[in-house]
């Protein structure tokens, strides 16, 4: 009896359309096309065109000389906001992984309580959260004050409309991002793993190094994405509480996107911005050999 | 009886010096006290929640005994932290460090001492081709399978030539195929590099088959240590009869001390003997009779002395069950008491039933007298 004449006792008996089976995988293999369609679609038309239609309106009139002029025109502000972006970012690593790794290792059954307690701010407007950072930094108010009688500021000095405060409120509102990726990743180191380090001759500063800090640079790339992104293109912080001298590249793009909504050079200043984060972001994550961990 | 690879305890590696370990009000470890010798291969057997996991802690130096002293090669090292011992761990779920390879997870102990570069390159490699993963070094630990891992495990503690290997259920997490491989494997390594090797574990099993000596723990209690040999065959306590092996357990009252013999009656008024366990029960006392099921042979008639068998009880077939290598027959003596016996399927013997009248005997050296365990039914253990 040759192979082909045997009867397939182990497959499915073939339906008499015969067209039914290739419905079936068809349909299979169309199932996860099915499943993104709705969120591709979403992004196609309210995320992919209108970045196309900028990135056109940008090379419009000057063509890429657009790109030269803003720069030119803007360099000081693009400086000045990859600087605070950065200081900020770098702040918000500072104050937030000994908060999430505290959390994460000590918090015991308090976990829930102090990640909500993290949270809790999300749970007022940004602008709300931004303002009354306003009335707190305010001349005459207690922050002011209490620097001035210890001395740290003199008495003509504010904190209000200075780089401190645009900074120190960036921190703020993103540490929460900050913090949420990095708890993630060391919430599920294993202990074992640093007893492991500890019993191979390791000090507790080497296998900190070695082993959590490594284990949970997923968490730091995330919560440095999240925070740093967001401040390199915020225009709230430095409105409300900064000054002609700490202008950012956000307010600039917001005030006249109002005005002449159409401008090539506007466009250009936008795709430039977000061009700047994404090769920070690859540079960065490079350097961090984030891809290796995984 | 003396093993033939009976450790020199005269300057031993490791001395458990009366330690105590409490955690709250719960005591953990209780009074345990015992020495290891260089290149001995060291078991602590018992049940979950026994202390062992917890002494074994101690000597590692994860947890410090609330009384008491840990000594290596003669130096209390009872307060120095795990990193400044010369101990090392092979842990239960092997901890390997995912974000390395294998190469550098063997290398990681040598480089916190500060080892150079080419002194640890070929220390690894050595190790590596000691648990035959030369072709993995490169690979990550998740690439590899549990009995890969373990032995990375294995290679990360042992490259750095440890006075001591502390292993913790290190083949808890591996199929019974694998465990029984890894059996052999971990004596091979063991007698290659020569380290002395303190074992945990919970199966008897696996004690019995590499151990040198083994402390059977309980409750925070060493109740016995001795050679595997010692252990099954002249336990300590009831529950050391009924956790190493399987061993029949009934409940007997002593009648009478001879020479090397306690005379007792059990199993519905038989005068029985024992040629081991506790000489020092007093006459008229509740003690537990105990016989290993392999000891026990089966016939029809009552064995004459001619046989060898010197003590023999009349019983009745209640079960049979074919089991491969042995039929496991169990019987009711006259007083309702369970005997387990397990014989040889080639056994010159008529087709039983349940129901049929036998005779189990065994050889009075083959059967302890032991104290009875408080507050115990006195019962069939096993495995």
């Amino acid at each position: 009896m040759t192979a082909a004449a045997a009867p397939s006792r182990f497959r499915r008996p073939r339906r008499e359309n015969g067209g039914d089976d290739t419905g079936v995988a068809a349909r299979r293999w169309f199932t996860p096309w099915l499943l993104i369609a709705p969120g591709g679609l979403w992004l196609l038309i309210f995320f992919v065109f209108p970045l196309f239609s900028l990135g056109r309106l940008s090379l419009q009139d000057g063509g890429l000389s657009n790109y030269s002029t803003v720069i030119s025109d803007n360099s000081t502000v693009i400086i000045r906001t990859f600087v605070y972006a950065t200081i900020s970012t770098l702040a918000a690593i500072i104050i937030g992984y000994p908060l999430a790794y505290v959390i994460a290792t000590k918090g015991g059954k308090y976990k829930n309580l102090f990640l909500a307690l993290v949270i809790l701010p999300f749970f007022v407007t940004y602008l709300v959260r931004t303002l009354s950072w306003k009335i707190l930094l305010f001349d005459n108010g207690p922050v002011v004050g209490i620097l001035q009688s210890i001395g740290i500021l003199n008495d003509s000095q504010g904190i209000l409309g200075s780089p401190f405060a645009v900074v120190a409120a960036l921190t703020y509102n993103f540490l929460p991002f900050m913090v949420l990726p990095i708890y993630v990743s060391l919430e599920k180191l294993d202990r074992h793993l640093l007893d492991a380090a500890a019993d191979l001759y390791s000090s507790p500063a080497r296998a900190f190094r070695k082993i959590t800090l490594r284990l949970s640079l997923p968490g730091l790339f995330a919560g440095t994405l999240l925070t740093f992104i967001p401040a390199a293109g915020d225009f709230v912080n430095s409105e409300l509480l900064g000054s002609d001298r700490t202008v950012m590249i956000g307010q600039i793009i917001e005030k006249n996107f109002g005005k002449e909504f159409f401008r090539p050079e506007l466009s250009a200043l936008s795709f430039m911005l977000m061009a700047m984060i994404l090769v920070g972001v690859i540079v960065y994550a490079r350097l961090l050999g984030t891809e290796e961990i995984a | 009886m003396t093993s033939p690879t009976a450790a020199d305890l005269s300057a031993p590696v490791i001395e458990i010096d009366h330690v105590v370990k409490r955690f709250g009000e719960f005591v953990a470890v209780d009074d345990v006290d015992f020495s290891i010798g260089q290149g001995e291969f060291f078991s602590m057997l018992g049940p979950s929640g026994c202390g062992k996991t917890t002494t074994l802690r101690m000597i590692a130096g994860f947890e410090q005994p609330t009384s008491g002293a840990v000594r290596l090669d003669g130096v209390d090292v009872s307060k120095v932290p795990p990193n400044k011992r010369d101990v090392n761990t092979v842990f239960q779920q092997y901890a390997l460090f995912p974000h390395m390879n294998v190469f550098d997870n063997v290398a990681f102990g040598p480089q916190s001492k500060n080892v150079d570069k080419a002194t640890i390159k070929k220390r690894v490699t050595e190790m590596l081709e000691v648990v035959r993963l030369t072709d993995f070094a490169s690979r990550r630990p998740a690439q590899l399978s549990g009995g890969q891992q373990q032995r990375v495990a294995l290679a990360r503690a042992l490259v750095n030539l440890p006075k001591a290997l502390l292993l913790d259920e290190p083949l808890g997490a591996l199929d019974l195929k694998l465990r029984h491989a890894m059996q052999f494997e971990l004596k091979r390594i063991q007698r290659e590099v020569g380290i002395t090797f303190v074992y945990v574990t919970h199966d008897q099993e696996e004690a019995l088959t590499m151990s040198d000596r083994i402390a059977v723990m309980s409750d925070g209690r060493v109740e016995q240590i001795g050679t595997p040999a010692e252990i099954y065959d002249n336990p300590a306590s009831e529950f050391v009869a009924g956790f190493i092996g399987q061993a029949n357990l009934w409940p007997a009252t002593v009648t009478e001390h001879t020479t090397g013999t306690t005379r007792v009656t059990a199993l519905g008024g038989a005068c029985l003997g024992g040629s081991c366990g506790d000489s020092t029960l007093a006459v008229g006392s509740m003690a537990t009779l105990m016989v290993r099921p392999e000891r026990i042979s089966i016939s029809l008639t009552q064995p004459t002395s001619e046989t060898g068998v010197d003590q023999s009880v009349n019983a009745t077939v209640s079960d049979l069950a074919f089991q491969g290598p042995i039929v496991r027959l169990a019987l009711e003596a006259a007083d309702g008491s369970p005997i387990i016996a397990n014989v040889d399927p080639d056994a010159d013997l008529p087709l039983l039933r349940p129901g049929d009248s036998v005779w189990a005997s065994w050889t009075q050296s083959a059967a302890c007298v032991l104290p009875s365990a408080p507050n115990q039914q006195p019962q069939l253990l096993e495995d």
